[in-house]
């Protein structure tokens, strides 16, 4: 073994009691950050995905009608204008199939569905509810939300009249499948459905208010034949929707929003969380680079006469830095691999501890190798970096007063 | 006849900024090849000092050294670590081993701390000197396992490790009773008597200093008598 790792290890082996505490104290705060990491992604992610699971990440919408000016003013007469917005009638998007076969040859664009949507009501004995109506084509829009893994109750069938509707509405409206429903838009036209199925999104205002119909119908029901209110998407990279939502809009002219403008809140939310989590790491960064460069100071006091001796004997000052700069790295990496592993037991515990009679996870923790192997090599680093000012006082030491005075 | 081991020329050492203190005040020493010098003064007298400069740890104020023909006045702190590795051997007062080693590997550290990697060939040298000591039963024993004598052979085996030119020991029996002074000077004159290897033994034991082959005398700083007796 080289000279420098042989002392390196002796030493830490040696001075037991010191090298168990320092340890323990590294691998408490990298198990920290481990936790805290696996569970605040865990958190992120159930979140993102419990949002995107119920709405696309990209929507383009008809343009809203713009107030019109009735007189337009000229150099030679100014006018004063009182604007009163434009009644919003529900549009179709001009030429949408054009527009949306554009936009699906958007890098990142790995959907696209056409929808008629509106505002309706939903009637059943003396119950009358708001609703949202949503005419889809089955095939495309379920690549967009999988109805499919979230019904409750039958299935997605939208032919010949039949509609799919929330969780939450069909209970308030007391109806299952089977059951016949009317259902009125806001241009007026009404219609009987049959309840095909029942899904529950998980996204109180969806599961309450949407009913899915087949998009033929919902352009009847509000005066739209062959036309769709809105185009949306999914993308490759979900945090990449603004990019491909910017991308669509200079494709095509028309206004396309991602999920991250419609959930700016949510999003704001997480960042907070990230940048806390940044902060906590921050901290027990510091903490054990002071930890263990405190540790290595005392040491190289200590032993401050052996290190004299070391030179005495013929050691070359680089290979007594060596010697404290491979404490710090060690004491690091153990460290660290010791402490990733106490994190992932943590965060293992708590899923199991914290999770839902049937088993599934209330906090779902997600823990990743690039998280474990980072904290791994930043562990080191900050090992290393914590041992250079030991280190260099150690070999600077001079021989000859180190022997007389150590 | 060859030009001499160790030649000391006007040494100077003070130490300090403003009180200064002059530890050594010129002195000049010359010493040849093979022989067995005792160096004697009273406490203070700067033989430390001047077992410093000479082993290459220190440096002094003005003056020379000259050792093994070069002049060690213009090497820098990496020549001169891998000068003082390849000619001298350092004995101190309290054996200064490294207790978290054992006898062998403290035996093999000067190699092994030069070269960087152990050898073979490290561990047998290590041993036989072990032996020549007569502690090869002791080699696996950590060094605060043995007794004041022992450590000290095992330190003398250490300096004589790497077959150093000239080995320096500052009171190397100070701290041992009659019997264990005795053991550890003959085992130093005898390998320097089988090797030729010079020694410079600081020590305030006249019937040690008596055995040598030379003595030196120092007093406030400067040789005051040195003395060459039939050995
Ligand atoms: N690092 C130092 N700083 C200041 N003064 C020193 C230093 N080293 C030695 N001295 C002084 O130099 C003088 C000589 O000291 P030295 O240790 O060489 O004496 P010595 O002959 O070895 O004494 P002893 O027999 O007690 O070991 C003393 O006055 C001492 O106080
Ligand atoms: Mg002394």
């Amino acid at each position: 073994m080289p000279f420098q790792w042989f002392v390196a290890l002796r030493y830490l082996r040696d001075a037991k009691g010191q090298t168990a505490l320092i340890l323990s104290a590294v691998s408490v705060g990298v198990s920290v950050v481990v936790f805290l990491s696996a569970l605040i992604n865990g958190l992120q992610s159930s979140l993102i995905e419990s949002t995107l699971g119920s709405q696309p990440h990209v929507t383009v919408r008809a343009p809203r009608e713009a107030p019109r000016p009735l007189v337009e003013p000229t150099p030679e007469r100014a006018v004063a204008r009182l604007i009163q917005p434009a009644s919003q009638r529900l549009r179709s998007i001009d030429q949408w199939a054009t527009v949306m076969a554009d936009a699906e040859r958007v890098a990142g664009v790995t959907a696209a569905s056409a929808t008629v949507t509106g505002s309706g009501v939903a009637t059943r004995a003396d119950a009358r509810l708001p609703i949202v109506i949503r005419g889809v084509d089955p095939d495309r829009f379920l690549a967009i939300i999988d109805l499919r893994s979230k019904m409750v109750q039958g299935g997605v069938d939208l032919s010949g009249g039949r509609v799919v509707i929330g969780s939450t509405l069909a209970t308030d409206l007391g109806v299952g499948v089977g059951d016949k429903l009317r259902i009125a838009s806001t241009e007026g036209v009404e219609d009987l459905v049959t309840i095909a199925g029942i899904f529950e999104l998980g996204n109180d205002a969806v599961d309450k208010t949407w009913v899915m119909t087949s998009l033929r119908h919902a352009q009847s029901l509000f005066g739209l034949p062959g036309g769709a209110t809105t185009i949306e998407f999914t993308v490759a990279d979900v945090f990449a929707a603004d990019v491909v939502a910017g991308e669509i809009n200079a494709r095509t002219g028309f206004t396309a929003e991602s999920w991250m403008m419609l959930n700016a809140e949510l999003l704001s939310g997480l960042s907070a969380q990230s940048s806390s989590k940044t902060m906590i790491q921050f901290f027990v960064v510091v903490t054990v680079a002071l930890g263990i460069a405190s540790v290595l100071i005392v040491s190289v006091v200590q032993k401050s006469r052996e290190i004299g001796i070391l030179r005495a004997v013929g050691t070359p000052p680089r290979r007594i830095l060596a010697v404290f700069l491979i404490q710090g790295g060690v004491l690091g990496l153990v460290g660290s691999v010791v402490g990733s592993a106490l994190g992932v037991a943590f965060a293992k515990l708590f899923e199991t501890m914290t999770s839902n009679p049937d088993g599934l996870p209330r906090f779902p923790v997600q823990i990743d190798i690039t998280l474990l192997a980072s904290s791994t090599v930043l562990a080191i680093s900050v090992g290393l970096i914590a041992a250079v000012l030991p280190a260099l006082r150690a070999a600077r030491l001079d021989p000859a007063t180190a022997i007389r005075s150590g | 006849m060859a030009d001499p081991l160790l030649s000391v020329v006007q040494v100077v050492r003070e130490y300090g900024d403003r009180v200064r203190t002059r530890a050594l005040a010129g002195v000049d020493l010359v010493l040849d090849r093979g022989e067995f010098a005792a160096l004697i003064g009273p406490s203070g007298s700067g033989k430390s000092t001047l077992l410093n400069i000479v082993g290459l740890l220190d440096r002094p104020t003005s003056g020379r050294v000259i050792l093994d023909g070069t002049d060690t006045s213009g090497l820098d702190e990496r020549a001169l670590t891998a000068l003082r590795a390849r000619t001298i051997g350092f004995v101190f007062q309290f054996h200064h081993l490294l207790p978290a080693f054992t006898a062998v590997e403290n035996v093999m550290l000067p190699a092994w701390a030069d070269e960087g990697v152990p050898s073979r060939a490290m561990r047998d040298k290590a041993l036989e000197l072990l032996d020549a000591v007569g502690l090869s039963d002791r080699a696996s024993y950590r060094t605060n396992a043995l007794s004041g004598g022992q450590q000290q052979r095992v330190a003398i085996a250490r300096a004589l490790a790497r077959g150093p030119q000239l080995v320096l020991a500052d009171e190397p029996t100070g701290n041992l009773d009659t019997a264990s002074s005795d053991e550890v000077f003959d085992l130093m004159r005898n390998f320097n008597r089988q090797f030729g290897t010079t020694f410079l033994v600081v020590t305030h034991d006249p019937r040690i200093a008596d055995r040598c082959t030379r003595i030196v005398e120092m007093v406030d700083g400067r040789v005051r008598s040195d003395q060459i007796r039939s050995s």
